[in-house]
């Protein structure tokens, strides 16, 4: 066993480097498509800012459309694309195109139910004071919303991780995929017990440094 | 001269239909320059909407709003934000940005305007300093108690130099201490500053200490409006009477009256206290009757006198008579009796 790990934790240390990498991107890419799309969501709604029936209904079909879709399908299903745009439909890279997308419709969803809860009021205190619409949205929607933003954006990290395992199971590397290779299809039930522990520690770390943000976010 | 602000019937409809409800109904109203104004009415009087019309934040439905000469009514929005950003705004709720400092928050509203930085700076702490929160700048709005955080919202609202003042229930989250404060800050505002305020309220105290005109609003018309001290001393309609009586409590309810009467069998007349009223215990002693004071209230309305007195009055009849006909020469009488005979 011990000659095992030796030769293992190198691959476990590239595979938590690997999911860092696609965890990353994707929260970065599909992070700020979804806050821009949850933005529009929620301003184009009948009674908001941009109040625009057609741009909402679109939005909220698409969201409500690719939402639902189980990840493993997901990512399979948009293999044409993936490969029309990445040029491949294996490796971090493909896997990561198809994590932004889902991410970016999980976080429009995300950044909308957020938004609703803000106080109309400020809203029509920063148009009282001739704010342009579009300035209201960035200089104070989403500022007044900081706090319960960054706690679901905490959610979506960890969906996110979540997904990037699944994703090991199609092509992708990371932790999901070292718990496949070197844990599932060997037997090694230690190896999978090690990734469950590695993969509840970042999770932990990602909540309280959420919590934390989002408590400084909040100035009480 | 022209008024600031000029309802021209205006109406302001929601919705369509079966489900169109007309919160501003027909309003013809004008607000001068340099005066403050109040508009009172029970909730859903359409009195909010009527102040949102002003700074556009909701499009009137039909007639002309002109402001500081202006129709509101027929410009777009990039010409509307303009007109906003020339009228500062109070709200009930104070609706501070709660992501941004005191002085962040008396500091958005220059920013809009587009000043620099520096020039921003000097200006939020002159603005923080004239209502007195100078020490708080660097506090966030969660951090302040409700009269803190209306200096803040009166403070924003003022920092581009604004020529009026919307106050929508400025006070009426406050404890009556503050509620004090405010609108003493609220009435330095209007003489020193010389801004013109409109303040929208339900309580009748407000309009009696801040205000110089009153129009009263009920189910979306302004059903009656004037001088503050003129629609006090002579309220037309009911609602306004009613708002009247919850601010001076100077004249004897029914009841008040049936115990009076018992303690007092004399007649009882109760004598409106003004600013060019006779003297009454002059006049008392000129008819040669007794007044005992049994019930009244005097206070200031506009700081001019205000207020009533119910006396019961021992003497001969006569002169008990001479005595209030010399009264309601200057001042309205109520002949309330004597305890058998009702006059």
């Amino acid at each position: 066993m011990n000659r095992d790990w030796s030769e293992l934790s190198p691959i476990l240390w590239e595979s938590v480097r690997e999911t860092l990498y696609i965890v990353g991107v994707t929260v970065g890419v599909g992070g700020a498509l979804g806050l821009v799309l949850g933005v529009l969501l929620y301003a184009t709604r009948r009674g908001n800012l941009l109040q625009n029936v057609v741009v909402f209904t679109i939005l909220n079909v698409a969201v409500n459309v690719v939402r639902p879709i189980p990840f493993i399908i997901f990512i399979t299903a948009v293999g044409p694309v993936t490969l029309a745009v990445v040029g491949t439909t294996i490796g971090n890279d493909a896997v990561i195109f198809a994590m932004a997308i889902m991410a970016t419709f999980v976080t429009a969803r995300i950044v909308e139910q957020n938004l609703v809860a803000t106080d109309p009021g400020v809203i029509e205190a920063a148009r009282a004071m001739g704010a342009s619409r579009l300035r209201i949205l960035v200089t104070v929607l989403v500022p007044e919303a900081l706090a319960p933003l960054i706690l679901g954006y905490t959610f979506l990290l960890i969906g996110i991780v979540d997904m990037s395992a699944l994703a090991g199971y199609v092509g992708g590397g990371g932790l999901g995929n070292f718990a496949i290779v070197y844990g599932y299809q060997r037997f090694n039930w230690e190896v999978t017990l090690v990734t469950v522990l590695v993969i509840i520690g970042m999770v932990q770390l990602a909540q309280l440094l959420g919590n934390w943000l989002a408590r400084k976010a909040l100035h009480r | 001269m022209a008024a600031l602000i000029s309802f021209q019937d205006v109406s302001k409809v929601f919705g369509s239909g079966d489900r169109a409800v007309r919160a501003v109904d027909g309003v013809t109203l004008d607000i001068e320059a340099g005066e403050i104004f109040g508009v009172i009415g029970y909730s859903g009087a359409g009195k909010s909407t009527l102040v949102r019309l002003v700074n556009a934040l909701e499009p009137v439905t039909s007639g002309r709003l002109l402001v500081d000469g202006q129709d509101v009514t027929a410009l777009g929005e990039s010409q509307l934000r303009r007109v906003r950003a020339g009228i500062g705004m109070v709200f009930q709720q104070f609706n501070l940005l709660n992501s941004r400092t005191v002085a962040g928050n008396v500091g958005y509203p220059l920013k809009v305007a587009g000043w620099p930085r520096d020039k921003r700076a000097a200006r939020v702490a002159e603005l923080l300093d004239y209502v007195g929160i100078a020490d708080k700048a660097k506090s966030y709005p969660r951090q302040l108690s409700g009269g803190q955080k209306q200096r803040v919202g009166i403070a924003r609202a003022l920092a581009t130099s604004p020529r009026i003042l919307l106050a929508d229930e400025a006070t009426s989250a406050l404890d009556p201490d503050t509620t004090q404060d405010v609108l003493a800050l609220l009435r330095r505002v209007n003489r020193e500053l010389g801004v013109t305020v409109i303040v929208i309220t339900h309580e009748m105290d407000v309009i009696r200490l801040l205000a110089h005109r009153v129009a009263v609003m009920e189910a979306g018309r302004v059903i009656e409006h004037g001088p503050v001290y003129d629609v006090f001393a002579a309220p037309r309609e009911r609602a306004t009477r009613r708002f009247v009586a919850t601010t001076l409590k100077d004249r004897p309810t029914p009841e008040a009256l049936d115990r009076l009467r018992h303690r007092h069998p004399g007649r009882i007349i109760t004598v409106g206290i003004r600013e060019s009223g006779v003297d009454v215990t002059a006049a008392l002693r000129e008819h040669g009757v007794d007044g005992t004071i049994v019930f009244g209230g005097i206070t200031e309305i506009d700081e001019r006198p205000f207020g009533s007195l119910t006396l019961e009055l021992t003497g001969a009849d006569g002169a008990v008579d001479a005595l209030i006909a010399r009264l309601r020469e200057t001042t309205d009488v109520d002949d309330l009796g004597t305890a058998g005979v009702r006059a």
